[in-house]
């Protein structure tokens, strides 16, 4: 009974820490700017299905792609026995599914089999990243916590599908215990009666060496750990999840359905600027009429994003996505050549900004109080904002289909439309549009000269 | 061989109360810079060629404000677009083909929510239907028999919209061995000039994002690096001469080697 309380209790608390920073999270991307996602729900659900179920970006990259699908499997399908390991704490079963019989057995043998994937597959990751030391997760913004924070999930993940496995082989042993006990008719623990036969140990059977000269006692002792182990892992995982990178295992899901399902190659039109533009060409236009009366309710948003809360909440649901895997930096054209950018530490400056800012907020009584930063130069600089062709390669190789090239944008509008700042030969390249009608500063009536050397062929 | 032609302007279509097929908009690079210049007027040379009825709009055309927009500046961008919007309303225009990328793709995508809406092709697309529909025809010369081309995909072509198999498809009329770039498709690599970087200096780095690319091209060892987009073509060509190899490879524009295969230069 004790167990029973102590489970529901630890159980209760993980769940709630889980939830309370959920909400702060949803709480910091709704700080973002309006932006209707709602439309063609059909093919939302299509590109969540393909890109976030399916994998289908992962695999561009067959070796981290099919090893990353080893581990989503695991991870999924073995939360079938985190619920048994839920029912079984609550009410003190042992194994509550086993009256499954051969199903049953056929579920725990391929969870076995899933876990020694995860544990396969999350070896070779750490060896990717500190061994061969790939390319992409040794980048700038690659600080001390984005790259403990990696090695952190990989090797919580080793150790409960250890926990898991050594569970099953200590349970098996016991379980051989019983049967022999039965079957020389000795007496039985009501301990030892809970370890009947089931499951099928196609993994743990192997670990069987390690645990089998303890003792009973031991055995259980060992088996009841490792059940602990497992589950306060799980629940302590669930809490330190949305704190990491990792988050992405809830985000990807959302994310991908309220992907952009525009060509890639068009940006956002900005409607306050149409209606400025409209009145500026319309001859009949009064420049000094008073503003409608609807547009003295609120200020004037700014043009573009100086601050993460300036930019959408998709935006900002996007930073929270990224798991800093760093596929849009290797592709990014810019980085490859040695400038600053890097489409991945854009996302991660948002992330963090936006967390700064929600913090804030929670520190004066539910208002922002002004802390004199601003996600552009005391995050993301000029330079790196400059750098960008707009190539698209970075939206492209998002396997959760993160858009850091609107963000880039939208600073840039900030920097043209509020501080007029820009490069010299950019600020020439608007002087010759403005004037002449193109970048360059030819007369716009020799636009058709070509025409006339045809004719004269 | 070269032959004279006449380029009819909407304006001179209007007062003869015709009306074209579709409209060729030539943007800033194919009216202006003297290389892009070669790729307006094979395009010219494919369209009269396939007894396409086309007119320019010379003077009345101006900037579609990419740039512009790319940088930031989303005022000049819109009265850029206002602008150019009134005049092809005005004419009516309903289909228009263009050899740039960039006016391609804001026209197609950005022009709409400002009330221009027209059906808005590459050429590469459009030349990809002509030899479809049999109104277009190579010569059986085989100017570029055995040679090795390799295509660089255009950003806004490319990724932008996916548009990867039509100048595919109308490179593979040509007979010539066609290989592809290791970064190509989806995962091409920019030449270096969106996003407004052809008019301004590179920021601080350790290469040219166009000498990256060319290094990739030139290790195919291609007879003809091919282009579909004027600022491609110019960063691809500087990139070659970076490597001194513009005595053995080539930089031209899809429009440019069907012209040359239909003997139209």
């Amino acid at each position: 009974m004790l167990e029973q309380i102590a489970f529901v209790l630890v159980f209760i608390a993980g769940v709630s820490l889980f939830a309370l920073r959920i909400k702060a999270i949803r709480r910091n991307i709704l700080l973002g700017r309006d932006l209707d996602r709602s439309d063609q729900p059909g093919a939302r659900w299509k590109t969540m299905a393909l890109v976030a179920l399916g994998q289908s970006k992962m695999v561009v990259r067959p070796v981290a792609g099919l090893m990353h699908i080893l581990i989503y499997l695991g991870f999924v399908i073995i939360n079938i026995e985190v619920l048994e390991i839920i029912i079984d704490g609550v009410t003190g079963h042992h194994r509550i599914f086993s009256g499954l019989g051969s199903i049953y057995d056929f579920l725990i043998g391929s969870f076995e089999i899933l876990a020694f994937g995860v544990v396969f597959s999350c070896v070779i990751f750490l060896l990717r990243r500190n061994v061969i030391r790939i390319k992409r997760f040794h980048a700038a913004e690659m600080t001390k916590w984005p790259t403990s924070d990696a090695n952190i999930i990989l090797v919580v993940e080793i150790l409960l599908m250890f926990a898991f496995l050594s569970m099953n082989a200590c349970d098996g042993l016991l379980q051989q215990a019983l049967s022999a006990s039965i079957a020389e008719g000795a007496e039985v623990s009501t301990q030892l009666s809970h370890y009947v036969s089931a499951g099928s140990f196609p993994v743990s059977q192997f670990l069987m060496p390690l645990y089998d000269g303890l003792s009973v006692e031991g055995l259980i002792f060992v088996e009841r750990f490792m059940w602990w182990f497992h589950i306060v892992g799980i629940l302590a995982f669930l809490v330190y999840v949305p704190y990491s990178k990792h988050f992405h295992i809830f985000l990807a899901f959302p994310n991908t359905y309220y992907s952009n399902l525009e060509a890639k190659g068009a940006f956002t039109n900005m409607e306050a600027v149409t209606k400025e533009v409209q009145l500026m060409m319309d001859p009949s236009a009064d420049p000094f009429a008073a503003p409608a009366p609807d547009a003295a309710d609120a200020p004037p948003a700014r043009f573009g994003a100086k601050d993460a809360n300036d930019l959408t909440w998709k935006q900002l649901m996007d930073s929270y996505s990224c798991t800093e895997c760093g596929r849009c930096t290797s592709q990014c054209p810019a980085n490859q050549t040695g400038k600053l950018l890097s489409p991945r530490k854009i996302m991660m400056d948002t992330r963090d900004r936006i967390e700064e800012i929600g913090k804030n907020i929670d520190q004066n009584k539910g208002e922002f109080k002004d802390d004199g930063k601003s996600l552009i130069r005391d995050f993301i600089s000029e330079e790196e904002l400059w750098a960008c062709t707009s190539c698209n390669a970075c939206v492209e190789a998002c396997p959760v289909n993160i858009d850091p090239l609107s963000i880039i944008v939208d600073l840039r509008r900030y920097l043209i439309m509020e501080e007029s700042k820009s490069p010299e030969s950019i600020t020439a390249m608007f002087n010759n549009i403005e004037n002449n009608g193109a970048p360059w500063a030819f007369p716009a009536s020799d636009r058709g000269n070509w025409t006339q050397e045809m004719n004269e062929a | 061989m070269s032959q004279a032609i006449h380029v009819p302007t909407m304006a001179e279509m209007v007062a003869k109360g015709e009306t074209p097929e579709v409209l060729f908009w030539v943007g800033c690079s194919g009216s202006f810079d003297d290389r892009a210049k070669k790729i307006t007027k094979a395009i010219a040379r494919i369209l009269t060629h396939a007894g396409v009825k086309f007119a320019v709009l010379g003077a009345e055309e101006s900037c579609t404000g990419d740039p512009a927009k790319r940088a930031g500046n989303e005022f000049l961008y819109q009265m850029q677009a206002m602008q150019n919007i009134m005049v092809l309303n005005g004419y009516d225009i309903k289909h228009i083909v263009t050899g740039c990328p960039h006016c391609f793709n804001i026209m197609k995508n950005e022009y709409p929510e400002l009330g221009g809406n027209y059906e808005v092709v590459h050429h590469t697309q459009f030349i990809n239907q002509l030899i479809k529909d049999g109104r277009l025809k190579l010569s059986d010369g085989d100017t570029f028999k055995g040679k090795r081309i390799t295509f660089h995909d255009p950003c806004y072509l490319g990724r932008g919209n996916d548009v990867y198999e039509a100048p595919r498809a109308v490179l593979q009329q040509l007979d010539a061995e066609l290989v592809e770039m290791r970064r190509c498709k989806k995962q091409g690599l920019c030449c270096g000039a969106g996003g407004a970087q052809m008019f301004k200096e590179a920021e601080p780095g350790n290469k040219e994002v166009n000498i990256e690319r060319t290094e990739e091209a030139l290790e195919l060892k291609p007879n003809v690096i091919a282009t579909g987009c004027p600022f491609c073509n110019t960063m691809m060509t500087d990139g070659v001469k970076n490597f001194e190899k513009e005595g053995s490879v080539d930089v031209k524009d899809i429009a440019e080697l069907i012209a040359e295969a239909a003997d139209l230069l």
